[in-house]
């Protein structure tokens, strides 16, 4: 995306230098560095996992310290969830919304760029928790992202680190959801009503919504262990009549949600790709917009379905887990909706629709395992051993990650003007899925067999399955090499994308994205255009 | 099992990898793909639970990809399949909608009948034949049996020593097992000192969060002798992977004559502590010694250089070199806001030659010596 190909159809075009994109106001220049700040955390959180598999690639510890591999895996959650996922979904949100509603821009553009700009203070924050530890910092960070009182308020500086981080963090995200819940009720162009708005914007409103709910238990929580460890306060120390299981409860009342806050930009993005491939309107398009709020809703009131073991009453796990267990009508229902709308149509089968079929097969395979978790008597087996690992990464790797990637190949001609190398996309998605799925298959049977999460160092007996799994997860780091390629390869040149770049772009629900030239115009629409 | 794996080299680790890959290594063909077995009444009743919702998940996996592959070969545009743009408003578009939550809901809650059944007998309440309490400190569990007062700290062995001793190998052997009886209704009270830590043997019993300032409480009944083994299973921080927990079931009348011994060991100690005995230097160092092993060695280390950014040295420090009054007050009392704990569990002549090992060894030759009477007046 140059700056002369946005500059044709306007007179007054973008500001020159940095100023465009310091000072942007711009939903596509936002949405562009949101992109391209995920892609960096994207490669920050993919070494850290790589660093945590060559570690167990064999017992013993040869390459990193215990404490220092569980920084690793706090970071490596940390930058995955709020650097690489979030933002990669809000900066489609940011390109997407506004072009698919028909809004000139963004309800609020300068909040837009303070929501943005936020993150990469954050970002360093985060860093700099990380090296702290090595510059006489205290000890590090070495909770996991649950951030568990009391051992955070044995960690050193890098603790408080990570508490600013996360606050910045989730002051970007509720700006960020505020823009984009006032954007889709009040921008929408005339003609386009709820029930006309593509899938995204519809998964979008809900992510909002729940971020918004969410986001201050998390920061109330974080503050809290902040006045524990500086200030003299109890709130989470038994020995002054605190409470460590509270610290619990109040992040999972984040953490739970955040889970959806993840998935759903995703399902809206299936919910556009697999009826343009298929070439026929989703099964359903209004229950899928229903079950999808009905998902927000129970998704707030499940979260302690993370803290099984703690000792709740009878009464208070029952209800747990069953609100847990009902989480799969939901979750069913849209992959029932999915498949069926695969069913009688006419299917091509391009990178995105590769990455959506993939996403279907295991993501009801990680829903399987979900509902094996939910089981409370089961869960007091599996929890915090590597079975859990295996299952939210099938949850997250494909929910998330690669639901975004379909977003990216199918609008990278909307974005960039050019059609990206089918071919290599396609190599990628082969790589990229059988690489994740030999490392994180394997370890459903290692935590069942009896491994522990977060633990550097482990018995002899699970070496078999490390080993492969290790193996597994450097493929599925390198793969992302290839990905990187295909994006500065389509951005610099390539086919050149017509306005409606995909054979099936205008069937169901369609944005008015494709209405618009590709590349887009600088800015979008100068007059409101009308939805029939 | 003993260990076999823990002692061979890389190059052989890698090449069972491929023995996996074509057959199964030895090892994995003992026990590694799924929970190990059950050797409780309540854990086999967790198993099969677990193994019918594995079923139901393998299923529902298996469907969904059946009908995704049909869909796949039967509905391309390469065959001119022409699309149903209809398909979704006749009667299967409509009835689906209610069909198809009915059906998950009936799968749901026939996973939900027998796991609550399963979760009441894990909460079941009745009086038990003995009591546990299992506490998990920074990094070792310690156990105390309730009705008959002993006490024993079970800390892992290092790798020289796990592939001597009876068990899993390195990461997997501690020094004193938890000794239980076959057969005896067992409840165990989990709690911590420090921070959060999870005591799990899968085959005896399901796992509850240790934490500190709580009692949880979970119950067995053993029904076959054996070692049972288990790690903490909640990150406690460096020494996470450094907790395993051994348990030795033996029977009713191995139980008490080990329960007796035990009684008899801790009884001489306490007459040993409470002496108004001086002790010399050799019987102090190699007390302290072993003292150190078992209580300090996971944090300030074998050589007592502790962990540079973690665990302050021992090794020339102000506090081992410095004044003995310091010294003996931070070991008793702990340090506020950090790992150190306070050890006022250890008895007078346990203290006082620890912390005489401290000043001595390592180069750290002070030469003082730690009588117990100078704990008992610092108390």
């Amino acid at each position: 995306m140059t700056a002369e190909a946005l500059d044709n159809h306007h007179d007054h075009g973008p500001p020159k230098g940095y100023k465009r994109w310091l000072f942007s106001t711009n939903h596509k220049d936002i949405g562009t560095m949101y992109l391209i700040f995920a892609t960096v955390m994207l490669f920050l959180g993919g070494g850290m996992a790589m660093l945590i598999r060559a570690e167990l690639f064999i017992p013993g510890l040869q390459l990193v310290e215990p404490n220092f591999y569980n920084n690793m895996v706090t970071n490596h959650a940390l930058v995955m969830i709020f650097g690489a996922i979030m933002p990669a979904a809000a900066g489609m949100a940011n390109w997407m919304i506004p072009m698919m509603i028909g809004a000139p821009d963004m309800a609020l553009p300068r909040l837009n760029n303070l929501s943005f700009w936020l993150l990469p203070m954050a970002a360093i924050m985060l860093i700099m928790a990380m090296v702290v530890p090595f510059f006489g910092g205290g000890a590090p960070v070495a909770t996991g992202w649950t951030l568990y009182p009391p051992l955070s308020v044995q960690a050193g500086m890098g603790m408080d680190l990570t508490i600013f981080a996360i606050h910045t963090l989730g002051i970007s995200s509720i700006l960020a959801s505020i823009n984009i819940i006032t954007t889709i009720i009040n921008m929408r162009a005339p003609g386009m009503t709820w029930m006309k708005m593509p899938l995204f914007v519809w998964a979008w409103f809900f992510t909002a919504l729940l971020l918004i709910l969410v986001m201050p238990a998390l920061a109330g929580g974080v503050t809290m262990l902040l006045f524990d460890r500086h200030f003299g306060t109890s709130f989470f120390d038994a020995a002054g009549g605190g409470d460590p299981v509270l610290f619990q409860h109040l992040f999972w009342f984040f953490g739970h949600p955040e889970v959806y806050v993840l998935l759903l930009p995703s399902i809206g993005v299936l919910g556009i790709v697999i009826p343009a491939f298929s070439r026929k309107p989703l099964f359903g398009y209004k229950p899928l917009v229903y079950w999808m709020g009905f998902l927000t809703a129970l998704g707030l009131v499940v979260w302690a379905h993370h803290q099984y073991t703690i000792g709740m009453s009878v009464a208070a796990t029952t209800y747990f887990m069953i609100g847990t267990i009902l989480v799969s009508i939901p979750i069913g229902l849209m992959l029932f909706n999915f498949i069926f709308t695969m069913w009688r149509g006419a299917m091509t089968f391009e990178t995105p629709m590769l990455f959506a079929i993939a996403i279907i097969l295991m993501f009801a395979f990680a829903g399987t395992t979900g509902v094996m978790l939910a089981v409370v008597p089961a869960d007091m087996q599996y929890h915090d051993t590597y079975f859990v690992v295996a299952h939210f990464h099938y949850a997250l790797i494909p929910g998330a990650l690669f639901g975004l990637y379909a977003g990216v190949f199918y609008w990278l001609p909307k974005w960039t003007g050019h059609m990206y190398d089918e071919t290599l996309g396609k190599i990628f998605f082969w790589w990229t899925t059988i690489a994740f799925n030999v490392t994180f298959f394997p370890q459903h049977f290692v935590g069942l067999a009896g491994m522990p999460r977060r633990i550097a160092d482990y018995s002899a007996q699970f070496t078999d399955i490390n080993i492969i799994s290790s193996i597994g997860g450097i493929m599925f780091g390198l793969s992302h090499l290839l990905f990187l390629y295909i994006i500065i390869k389509t951005v610099r040149g390539g086919k050149p994308a017509e306005a409606k770049s995909w054979e099936g772009a205008q069937v169901g629900t369609p944005g008015l994205e494709w209405t618009v030239a590709s590349p887009p115009p600088f800015h979008t629409f100068t007059t409101p255009p009308v939805v029939k | 099992m003993s260990g076999r794996l823990s002692a061979v080299p890389i190059l052989k680790k890698l090449f069972c990898c491929s023995g996996l890959l074509a057959a199964a290594s030895p090892v994995s063909a003992e026990y590694a793909l799924n929970l190990p077995e059950p050797a409780s009444e309540l854990t086999r009743e967790v198993y099969d639970l677990h193994m019918l919702t594995a079923k139901i998940a393998l299923y529902i996996t298996l469907i969904v990809t059946a009908v995704v592959f049909y869909a796949i070969f039967k509905f391309r545009k390469s065959k001119n399949y022409e699309p149903d743009q209809n398909f979704h408003t006749g009667k299967f578009g409509t009835w689906s909608w209610v069909l198809v939550p009915i059906i998950v809901l009936g799968i749901d809650l026939s996973i939900s009948a027998p796991a609550i059944k399963t979760l009441h007998l894990i909460e079941d309440k009745t009086e038990a034949d003995m009591t546990v309490k299992v506490i998990g400190t920074q990094w070792k569990w310690i156990y105390e049996y309730m009705e008959d007062d002993v006490r024993i700290v079970s800390s892992m062995l290092s790798e020289e020593e796990a592939e001597k001793a009876e068990g899993e190998g390195y990461l997997r052997t501690v020094d004193n097992p938890l000794v239980l009886p076959v057969g005896k209704r067992i409840r165990f009270l989990h709690t911590a000192t420090d921070v959060l830590h999870a005591w799990w043997v899968p085959s005896i019993t399901v796992k509850k969060d240790s934490i500190p300032g709580y009692i949880t409480e979970t119950w067995t009944i053993i029904d076959k002798e054996g070692l049972y083994h288990g790690q903490c299973a909640e990150n406690c921080g460096r020494g996470h992977s450094y907790m395993p927990i051994q348990v030795a079931a033996v029977s009713q009348a191995e139980y008490d004559e080990w329960l007796n011994n035990k009684k008899q060991e801790q009884l001489a100690a306490l007459q040993e502590a409470s002496s108004d005995k001086t002790w010399s230097k050799e019987e102090l160092m190699s007390k302290g010694e072993a003292v150190y092993k078992t209580n300090c060695l996971a944090c300030h280390q074998a050589n007592g250089a502790g962990v540079p950014g973690a665990f302050p040295a021992l090794k020339g420090s102000p506090v081992a070199a410095g004044p003995v009054d310091k010294h003996i007050e931070i070991v008793l009392k702990g340090v506020k806001g950090t790992a150190m704990a306070p050890w006022a569990s250890l008895n007078d002549f346990e203290l006082a030659a620890v912390i005489t090992y401290e000043r001595n060894a390592w180069g750290n030759d002070t030469g003082d010596l730690v009588q117990p009477a100078a704990i008992k007046s610092a108390r």
